[in-house]
């Protein structure tokens, strides 16, 4: 090995008990084994004391988004500190209290279209879990034919007035600020469409949450009458949105496949199968047709994991991103798959609806596996990535 | 491992590049009209040139003769060469052969045989199972001490490249479970019988009777099975890649189809119904890739004692079956008529695909075992 090498391997195992001492000295325990999961998005309930300090802790250290500049909030570490981060954290429990789709989506989209002037404002509350944002794109009209959106922004000299409808705004009813799309030209499709930022708190704004199958509101509709929003928040130039959204969309399905990670400490469907129906004399599950399908599924879950890595290695390498609607799908495949085979495991039990009779997890198993038809039509639904599959990457023209 | 050195992409190129030019799909044709018997499928100028740029003994120690660029190394080859399905007995005898002496033989028995495999002088078979199925827990070929020696008696069935191999790797029940033993083809004792399957491909059963070997014909006797597990799970992985360049290669051939073909005045690839099945098989074949990949890089990975591989490599012969099976059928159905013709050479995927299918177990063995190695 080379000094050079040396040093280097050195400067890592440095950095590893740097990060190791600080977590240990900042992390309460209390929170241990918490796991931050979709919290920005789905819960409105408040932080505890203790979460809220960690809050603060790791949005002062720039850790929750190590890889943003540190001017503007992150830390500017290189992916290996970032995973050293990580698996720090996990080594203690520990999770990143810093997330929702600020972190997910609108950062990295601010970061490369925003104005120097945007990224200094927006970015670092976002680095610091500060503001909730939601998405305001999809409207009553324009779901897979995202471009029909009608919402008007009309220009009033300092500022646009806002009319409009959007939809499924996942989280509205908890949220700071919403990232939009808007019509600034009625006589263009694509062309017409610009990328606003609009204060959740602006007069004007209604959010009325919607009701799901799962009978929990993650969703909302959000109303625009006559909303005035200041021109600075207009995102890269006037009727260039929609190359800014589809960018945007490209993070938002490589997240929404990224269930992989997330579900590492759920209990694998095998286990949760073994436990309602267990094993014959030859140690194989009893039930030899759902096995064969569990066994389908879980190598399934294994191959979408190592493509996962490979799109990432390959990004690093500076590749196409062109996997995240392959990833998209296959994700969103594999959370419905995996909700049907353990309601099916667990029969009657898999199918309560609340009071007792039922264990925690077999009445989360429920509301999950109703909440997870979504998954295939949010973001993009299965037939639209496909269609964008075989337009860009197979170049299947045409339609 | 998508991300590949230098030295592999190297080899990766030289090898895509090698089969466009030196054995194209024609060649393949070309052979099936002519070799015929125990020399059906082989083409003695195509085996020399492989193993004139060193891909037969790829897995070889360089001391041997060989260039150790491992299980993704000849991975790579064996997926190029098979996108243009170049008849060759490269990823038996250079793969699971190679690997069985490199695995259980000591220092004499590797450079009996190494050298000479990794030269393409010799050309070894692996004579594993005795019936239609793969069922390597019911060895029923005999192998019993007498005089200093070993007797082999038994019957193998459906070996792959038998009929032009001058070695073959042997399992044979002894007293101590199952062991690995090199046989010379021209033993007295050793007869073969040409089995003329779909895919025009070299195959062969063989009869043993009362073969006589000398101690030095053993392979070391790991307790029960575990080296032919071991063999037969390198012979898995490498089969797996030469199913992945057919799946990708039938793929790429059936998307320029339907970019061609009119119909209703249309390019056909304009309509969605076409489109979503394209964009469909295209994931799987990534699915599928990730995981022949996987496991690969796992044997290349292997310590030794670990056989973390195992999983890994059944997963990948069970997804690699999958998805090769349902891009050939996929083929024929989308290139229409022509498909079903000899003149087209979709016919020939189809039925490749299937004998690789059913090597060393078909996906629902490994199904089967990728369970019970996960404990249901």
């Amino acid at each position: 090995m080379t000094a050079a090498l040396d040093e280097k391997q050195l400067a890592a195992e440095e950095f590893r008990s740097q990060v190791r001492q600080w977590i240990e000295q900042n992390f309460p325990v209390s929170l241990k084994g918490k796991g931050n999961a979709f919290a920005a998005i789905e819960e409105g309930a408040a932080l505890s004391p203790e979460a809220q300090q960690w809050q603060v802790a790791m949005g002062e250290k720039g850790w929750g988004v190590p890889t943003w500049p540190a001017e503007y909030g992150g830390a500017s570490l290189n992916r290996q500190q970032a995973l050293v981060i990580e698996e720090e954290l996990a080594r203690v429990g520990a999770y990143n209290p810093i997330g929702g789709m600020g972190v997910m989506m609108l950062g990295p989209t601010l970061l490369e279209f925003a104005s120097e002037k945007q990224k200094r404002r927006h970015v670092p509350p976002i680095c610091r879990g500060e503001i909730r944002w939601c998405q305001g794109f999809s409207e009553p009209g324009a779901g897979s034919d995202l471009a029909a959106l009608k919402t008007r922004a009309e220009d009033c000299g300092d500022h646009f007035l806002v009319n409009g409808q959007k939809t499924w705004t996942s989280g509205g009813q908890w949220s700071d600020w919403c990232f939009a799309l808007v019509r600034t030209d009625t006589s263009r499709k694509h062309e017409g469409i610009s990328f606003l930022l609009i204060d959740m708190r602006s007069p004007g704004v209604e959010v009325r949450p919607i009701q799901l199958i799962s009978g929990a509101s993650p969703f909302c509709e959000t109303f625009f009458t006559d909303v005035k929003v200041p021109k600075e928040n207009l995102v890269g130039e006037l009727n260039c949105g929609w190359a800014i959204g589809k960018r945007l969309l490209q993070h938002e399905r490589t997240n929404l496949s990224g269930g992989s990670r997330r579900g590492a400490a759920m209990p694998s469907l095998s286990q949760i199968a073994k436990h309602y129906i267990g094993l014959d004399e030859g140690g194989r599950l009893n039930d030899v047709d759902l096995r064969q399908r569990i066994i389908r599924h879980e190598m399934l879950v294994k191959s979408f994991r190592l493509t996962a890595d490979r799109v990432m290695a390959d990004a690093r390498q500076g590749g196409v991103a062109t996997a995240s609607s392959i990833l998209k799908n296959v994700g969103a495949r594999i959370t419905q798959e995996r909700a049907e085979l353990t309601l099916e495991s667990m029969g009657m039990k898999g199918l309560g609806w609340q009071g007792e009779g039922f264990s925690e997890q077999e009445l989360a198993a429920t509301r999950l596996w109703l909440w997870g038809k979504a998954v295939s039509i949010y973001g993009g639904s299965t037939e639209i990535q496909n269609n964008v599959i075989a337009k860009r990457i197979l170049g299947m023209e045409g339609g | 491992m998508a991300v590949l050195t230098e030295e592999q992409s190297i080899l990766k190129d030289m090898a895509g590049h090698w089969a466009d030019e030196q054995s194209p799909v024609s060649e393949f044709r070309r052979l099936r009209e002519g070799a015929t018997g125990l020399q059906r499928g082989f083409c003695a100028e195509t085996h020399g040139q492989m193993a004139g740029m060193g891909w037969s003994g790829i897995l070889v120690p360089e001391a041997l003769g060989g260039s150790a660029f491992g299980y993704v190394g000849l991975g790579l080859v064996l997926e190029q060469a098979a996108r243009t399905l170049t008849a060759s007995p490269l990823m038996v005898s250079a793969g699971p052969c190679v690997s069985a002496v490199l695995l259980g033989g000591n220092e004499p028995q590797q450079r009996q045989w190494l050298p000479a495999i990794a030269s393409g002088e010799l050309i070894a078979a692996l004579a594993i199972d005795e019936g239609p199925r793969h069922n390597p827990t019911e060895i029923r070929c005999e192998a019993v001490a007498c005089d200093g020696g070993w007797r082999l008696t038994g019957y193998k069935a459906f070996v792959m490249e038998a009929g032009i191999a001058d070695l073959l790797i042997v399992a044979a029940r002894t007293k101590e479970g199952v062991g690995l033993f090199v046989v010379p083809m021209g033993s007295a004792g050793v007869t073969r019988h040409d089995r003329y399957l779909v895919d025009s491909r070299n195959c062969a059963d063989i009869e043993l009777q009362g073969v006589l070997l000398p101690e030095s014909a053993r392979l070391a006797q790991m307790p029960g099975d575990k080296l032919l597990q071991r063999v037969l799970d390198r012979a898995r992985a490498v089969a797996a890649a030469e199913m992945l360049g057919m799946a990708s290669q039938a793929f790429s051939i059936t998307l320029d189809y339907l970019k061609t073909r009119e119909q209703f005045d249309e390019i056909i690839a304009r309509f969605q119904a076409l489109q979503h099945r394209m964009a469909q098989l295209y994931s799987e074949i990534e699915l599928m890739r990730s995981a022949v990949e996987a496991a690969l890089v796992a044997l290349d990975d292997y310590s030794g004692d670990a056989d973390d591989a195992a999983m890994l490599v059944s997963m990948a012969k069970a997804v690699a079956g999958d998805t090769l099976n349902l891009v050939t059928r996929e083929m024929v159905q989308l290139h229409g008529g022509i498909g079903m013709t000899d003149e087209h050479d979709a016919g020939f995927y189809l039925k490749r695909a299937r004998v690789l299918e059913n090597a060393w177990g078909n996906a629902a063995f490994h199904r089967d075992r990728f369970a019970r190695l996960s404990g249901y």
